[in-house]
């Protein structure tokens, strides 16, 4: 079985980007958990970028119509996710 | 665009995505950072819009606009009590999108694909597809259009783990067979499934937990998908959201001194036999409204230790009113919020932010606890299993060794509470029966604007 140099590289990517996550996540201040919920799941709205190629790539009819459903879920996430993490965060006042 | 332009947007929008992450560590630098994390992903998405592979826009844009039409209305008024079940759906919506792209994938290239791509495709698609059932079924339960106690049979534990190897070994079969279309859609099948049953067992106490494992598997899913695609961006925000959701359940399963396999495999909340019948006989002491405002208005620092309850009965405005009301008495307010106080990470914090208490009056459990002993009164509003000493002194409760916040070592304890059932894990709690506890019977939201009327008098 070969394994392409591709999978490779991005496996490093991936590795990388957990431990950064991790140290990243550890600091976010437990007030904020509920926003940062909110904010990871907009961002994971990413998935558009995939979605959006094979949607409009003219692939066939099934791609294009699974496609299609993709780039409505994910564009949910990134407006929805934004719009109601900026919502929360706006509320979060001091006292002083 | 040229491919290297494009990698270089993606990788201007990584950066962005990690500082917007960033500013999360203290409110005051929250929206800032989320302002990065948009103009990043702005910029991924315009980058793709010019991708070279992309021939016809129609169906983008028709995509794009239902989804915001969908998305906006969703976000913008939703209540905040109903946040933990929208987090839900939009994991399964996130994992639908990457189940569906990873089928339009494998459906488009089957057998020119090599064992390991259609091994990244199966264990994408898998992924995606237990996600979005499991996610489904998490904000059913949420939304109470489903039960929230677990549901258990003999023999599920078993079940669970054979639908796990069947599906392991169905990918591995199309490692060896890329053609065989039946057993990708029989494992796609399966995945489905196994999300609902892995999620049955589950209470919805234990939903904090829960919500941040759904949101680590939708980081992995979106990572999958990214290995899949081979597109960086995807692989780097997935592996992001997926350590985020896995040091949230951490943080979770610490705050209740219970392992993750414990949450998954133990059904939480079914197996408890309690001597019910003894604990029925103990002294109980009410107060009257009258009574609990008296104690409050001579008090001169006041815990509030919110819970689910308060949520439930939205009761945090009237709650945040008392305490401007205790406020202009004189006294020091400050609320107790434990992790897992709520049906999801951080859920008290926001109820009451809405309500505009101000986040530096809103305590986490460590910092709260060596505060109780110089505090004069302790109002629980909806929180039970919280404060239930039961987990510092009876080995055999189920909720045995989880933190608890230390109300007792307050002065008095003020419980209000709907009526005397027990909370939701179903154990008896002990604090209703210490000679420092005075408990106001009644709806939260009523008794807070009633304590309020008689303390203003």
């Amino acid at each position: 079985m070969t394994i392409d140099i591709g999978l490779i590289g991005d496996l490093y990517i991936f590795v990388l980007a957990g431990f950064l996550g991790f140290q990243l996540i550890s600091r976010v201040s437990p007030l904020l958990h509920t926003p940062l919920m909110s904010a990871t799941n907009a961002i994971s709205g990413i998935s558009l970028v995939g979605s959006l190629v094979v949607a409009g790539a003219g692939h066939g009819r099934l791609s294009t119509v699974l496609g299609f459903i993709a780039v409505v879920a994910s564009t949910i996430n990134v407006v929805g996710g934004f719009l109601i993490t900026d919502r929360i965060l706006k509320m979060f006042k001091s006292s002083r | 665009m040229q491919r290297n332009l494009l990698q270089l947007f993606y990788l201007l929008s990584a950066i962005l995505f990690v500082l917007g992450l960033r500013g999360l560590s203290h409110p005051k630098t929250a929206r800032r950072g989320m302002f990065l994390a948009e103009a990043g992903m702005l910029l991924a998405i315009v980058g793709t819009l010019l991708h070279h592979e992309i021939v016809d826009y129609k169906w983008i844009v028709a995509g794009l606009v239902l989804g915001t039409l969908i998305g906006a209305p969703l976000a913008i008024w939703i209540p905040m009590t109903a946040v933990p079940q929208r987090t839900a759906l939009s994991h399964s919506f996130g994992a639908l999108a990457a189940a569906l792209v990873g089928v339009s994938e494998y459906y488009r290239h089957g057998a020119a694909l090599g064992s390991a791509r259609v091994g990244v495709i199966g264990i994408e698609v898998m992924l995606g597809s237990l996600t979005f059932t499991g996610s489904l079924m998490a904000a059913a339960k949420l939304q109470g259009l489903i039960r929230g106690f677990p549901i258990t049979y003999r023999g599920q534990n078993f079940v669970n783990l054979s639908l796990l190897a069947g599906m392991l070994a169905l990918i591995v079969s199309l490692m060896f067979m890329p053609t065989a279309s039946p057993l990708f859609y029989a494992m796609v099948g399966l995945a489905f499934l196994f999300g609902v049953m892995l999620i049955l067992p589950i209470g919805a106490a234990d939903m904090p937990v829960v919500i941040a494992l759904l949101n680590s598997y939708g980081g992995l899913t979106d990572a999958a998908m990214g290995f899949m695609l081979d597109n960086k961006i995807q692989i780097i925000t997935g592996s992001l959201d997926g350590a985020s959701g896995f040091v949230l359940s951490i943080l979770m399963c610490r705050a209740m001194n219970r392992s993750i396999t414990n949450v998954l495999f133990g059904a939480f909340g079914k197996v408890q036999e309690q001597p019910t019948a003894l604990e029925a006989k103990r002294t109980i002491r009410q107060a009257s409204v009258e009574e609990a405002a008296e104690i409050l208005a001579a008090a001169r620092s006041v815990v509030v230790v919110p819970g689910y309850g308060m949520a439930v009965s939205q009761a945090q405005h009237r709650v945040r009113e008392l305490a401007d009301a205790l406020k202009l008495k004189g006294a020091a307010v400050r609320y107790g919020i434990h992790a897992v106080a709520g049906r999801m990470p951080g859920h008290m914090n926001v109820l009451l932010a809405e309500a505009n208490v101000p986040y530096d009056e809103l305590y986490d459990m460590d910092q709260v606890n060596s505060y109780f002993a110089e505090t004069d009164v302790v109002l629980v509003v909806g929180a039970n299993d919280v404060v239930n000493p039961a987990a510092k002194r009876v080995p055999g409760s189920p909720i045995y060794g989880m933190p608890i916040l230390e109300v007792e070592k307050a002065r008095v304890v003020i419980v209000c509470k709907r009526s005397l059932g027990p909370g939701f894990a179903g154990i008896d709690n002990e604090l209703y029966y210490g000679d420092k506890t005075l408990l106001l019977f009644g709806d939260a939201k009523e008794s807070m604007v009633k304590l309020a009327t008689a303390l203003k008098q």
